[in-house]
């Protein structure tokens, strides 16, 4: 069974990429949940889970997954934001798990934004 | 929610917002009943706005906004045949305890827990979560202090280890819970 020990090899195998991760800061990208209790009711934690294992899976270092509180849009929950540099912020709503995987891949590594998940363009 | 895992997010996230040092979630079973707590030493309430953060609709006086959280908490206990205390000092903190009938129809399920869990750690800020499962006479605990202990200058919050935590969490739960599933 996993315990707190197993910790340490992990934190072996790590240590020499995070120096390099801690190296290119400028193009951090900022992924944000929405999670007050009514993004949460909606969907929001099965997607911010999907959002983390999709990131370790394609090892998007320079991706941070992060939660806020009240977003202020409660019809459209679950909502993830996007923070990328030299882009302006991008407003995902009604997201799901399998929607949060295209904005891995698409916008996330790709550049691509997923323009049928935006505000008042996605079904 | 469909989940009292969801409620326990929810429930947490207030105590994250009241800049707790520590927030402390503890599930237990203990024959047909499961208690759920969420203690922190946030900054707290009086004792006239907790009135109202319980029960919002039948208190007039709205000098501050109040949510749904807590009162949907409280709901889902009352209806399952359960329990719904919470009790808080400012500057002291706060600590909800809500417990369920396991055996009752109304009863939503615990859910999967280890992604409420890896969800709190993921931003924890600057507090640290103490979480506690007993079931079954067994116990797992995971105290993120411990955890950042070990990690030393790798951040809690990368996704290595958010996957790691989860993969142990839902091993030892399901360890304890011999198959049953609360
Ligand atoms: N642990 C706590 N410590 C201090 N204040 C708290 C705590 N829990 C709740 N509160 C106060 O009670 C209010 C109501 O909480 P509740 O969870 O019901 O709704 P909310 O968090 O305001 O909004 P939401 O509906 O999005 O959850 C909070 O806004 C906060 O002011
Ligand atoms: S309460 Fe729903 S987004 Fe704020
Ligand atoms: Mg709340």
């Amino acid at each position: 069974m996993k315990s707190i020990a197993d910790i340490k090899a992990i934190k072996e195998k790590m240590q020499s990429e995070i120096i390099m991760r801690d190296n290119k800061d400028s193009d951090e990208i900022r992924v944000v949940v929405g999670m007050a209790t009514c993004g949460i009711s909606a969907g929001a934690r099965p997607v911010y889970n999907t959002l983390v294992d999709e990131v370790l899976k394609r090892n998007l270092t320079n991706v941070k997954i992060s939660r806020t509180g009240c977003l202020g849009m409660c019809k459209l929950e679950p909502i993830v934001e996007v923070y990328a540099p030299n882009q302006e912020k991008v407003t995902y709503c009604h997201v799901n798990p399998e929607k949060a995987v295209n904005i891995v891949v698409n916008h996330l590594v790709n550049g691509n934004v997923c323009t049928d998940y935006l505000v008042g363009t996605e079904e | 929610m469909r989940e009292l895992s969801l409620n326990v997010l929810d429930i947490a996230e207030n105590s994250f917002k009241a800049k707790a040092k520590t927030v402390e979630v503890s599930i237990i079973q203990s024959g047909n009943v499961l208690t759920i707590s969420i203690k922190d030493d946030g900054v707290g309430m009086d004792e006239e706005f907790l009135k109202r953060v319980v029960d919002p609709f039948t208190t007039t006086r709205t000098t501050r906004k109040v949510g749904m959280g807590i009162p949907l908490f409280k709901m889902v206990a009352e209806q399952s045949g359960g329990t719904f205390d919470i009790t808080s000092e400012v500057g002291v903190g706060t600590t909800v305890t809500a417990t369920f009938m396991i055996d009752n129809v109304d009863r939503p399920p615990l859910g999967d827990i280890a992604d409420t869990i890896v969800s709190m750690i993921g931003n924890l800020g600057d507090s640290e979560l103490i979480f506690n499962f007993q079931a079954f006479g067994e116990s797992f605990t995971l105290d993120t202090n411990e955890v950042k202990r070990e990690l030393e200058n790798i951040p809690i919050n990368t996704p290595e280890i958010l996957v790691f935590l989860r993969d142990m969490i839902n091993e030892n739960i399901k360890t304890n819970c011999r198959g049953v599933s609360l």
